[in-house]
């Protein structure tokens, strides 16, 4: 693949935006004329890849999905999230049926993952427009650092500020690995499609998007937005993971913003000699 | 399970299900905000699922009380791991109410 050009990197306050919340959204991004053709292409299926081909091989057989992936804005936050090269771990056509009477379990996919300097993400494109009715994919914005495995979050069926995605045709959001998802009931006449591709980086998470703007002061309020289902403490922690993902993200353990790293790493070392024991000290007192 | 119960007054045996609500709040507070909420109907008249409203039931757990639910179980507050005390999991403050219907 190449290259994208830097105009279409994502912006550092994109990326903390995505730090934050576990999500990227893309509106309309792609253009009509590949979603008329989509709902036939996804209902055709798509031939399965191995787990591990890298993206540039993974889809030579598939036109239609290889000219998703290099659609300037989509390959541009590609790099910018996983970086150059990535692999595909696995795609997947979702179909919600109409009138479907099951909604997902809330989960995260595949297994627990605690990796703290690099991260999958999930390309989902939905080739339709998505009403509320249609069961566009729930997603907790904020969940993506939560350590919990699958589907042991079953039992959380809505949170407050959730995301119930409604969407015009063509949109395509990317996902952290780890937020918490879930295809809704659809209640509509339409079948609605989604496609999916989870990637996987190849190298390190470092700078990979344009950061002209990294000291943009709305990247520290990115960073330190709250969401309204975060309990009063708990909430505080996630900013404190945020903050550790982000000073990995760009190599600078430095950036800490509102502090909340810093203050419970502080632990000095220097020791201060008892004035009485200090030979150097003044006899006189100070005034 | 069927569980019967009789009604004082009543010759015969009604019927009871239970109602499950399950709410999540900001703290372990009974009367903190609501930041997720879930329900079970054993009366099978109503289908809650997951992600089908953005609106909580009640705006605390005290409402919820006052609306007639009964509290029959709230989280425990325990320590974090040590070594883990910055990580972020599962909703701590977790309260399960019930209501008894006679169907």
């Amino acid at each position: 693949m190449p290259h994208p050009h830097q105009k279409n990197l994502l912006t550092s306050v994109q990326m903390a935006h995505f730090v934050a919340t576990g999500s990227l959204r893309m509106d309309a991004v792609v253009p009509d004329e590949m979603n008329q053709q989509a709902i036939e292409v996804l209902k055709a299926g798509i031939p399965g890849v191995p787990y591990g081909t890298p993206l540039s091989e993974a889809f030579v057989d598939t036109e239609f999905v290889q000219r998703l992936v290099q659609l300037p804005e989509v390959a541009g936050a590609i790099h910018s999230l996983v970086g150059p090269e990535p692999t595909v771990d696995h795609h997947a056509v979702h179909i919600r049926k109409a009138n479907e009477g099951e909604a997902q379990n809330l989960h995260g996919d595949a297994i627990i993952d605690v990796r703290p300097d690099a991260f999958d993400v999930q390309l989902m494109y939905y080739p339709q427009d998505v009403t509320l009715e249609m069961g566009g994919t729930l997603s907790v914005p904020g969940s993506h650092l939560r350590r919990t495995n699958e589907s042991d979050t079953g039992r959380y069926q809505n949170l407050l500020g959730q995301t119930r995605l409604v969407c015009p045709a063509g949109t395509v959001q990317f996902l952290h690995h780890g937020i918490w998802h879930g295809g809704r009931k659809n209640d509509s006449s339409i079948d609605r499609y989604m496609f999916k591709i989870r990637f996987n980086p190849t190298v390190r998470q470092v700078r990979l998007w344009n950061v002209e703007d990294l000291y943009d002061p709305e990247v520290a309020r990115e960073l330190d937005q709250s969401f309204p289902w975060y309990e009063n403490a708990t909430g505080r922690l996630e900013k404190y993971n945020r903050i550790k993902l982000w000073q990995a993200l760009t190599g600078d353990d430095t950036f800490d913003p509102e502090f909340w790293v810093t203050r419970v790493s502080n632990r000095p070392q220097r020791v201060v000699a008892q004035r009485s024991l200090n030979p150097h000290a003044s006899k006189k007192e100070m005034a | 399970m069927t569980a019967t119960s009789a009604v004082p007054g009543e010759t015969g045996q009604q019927t009871v299900r239970q109602q499950v609500l399950v709410l999540y709040l900001a703290s372990s507070a009974l009367d903190a905000r609501v930041v997720g909420w879930s329900t079970y109907d054993g009366t099978g008249a109503t289908h809650p699922t997951t992600g089908d409203s953005d609106v909580p039931p009640y705006a605390s757990g005290l409402d919820a009380l006052k609306d007639g639910w009964r509290l029959f179980q709230a989280a425990q507050l325990l320590p974090p791991f040590p070594g883990h005390e910055y990580d972020v999991s599962f909703l701590k403050h977790e309260f399960f109410f019930e209501k008894l219907v006679t169907v």
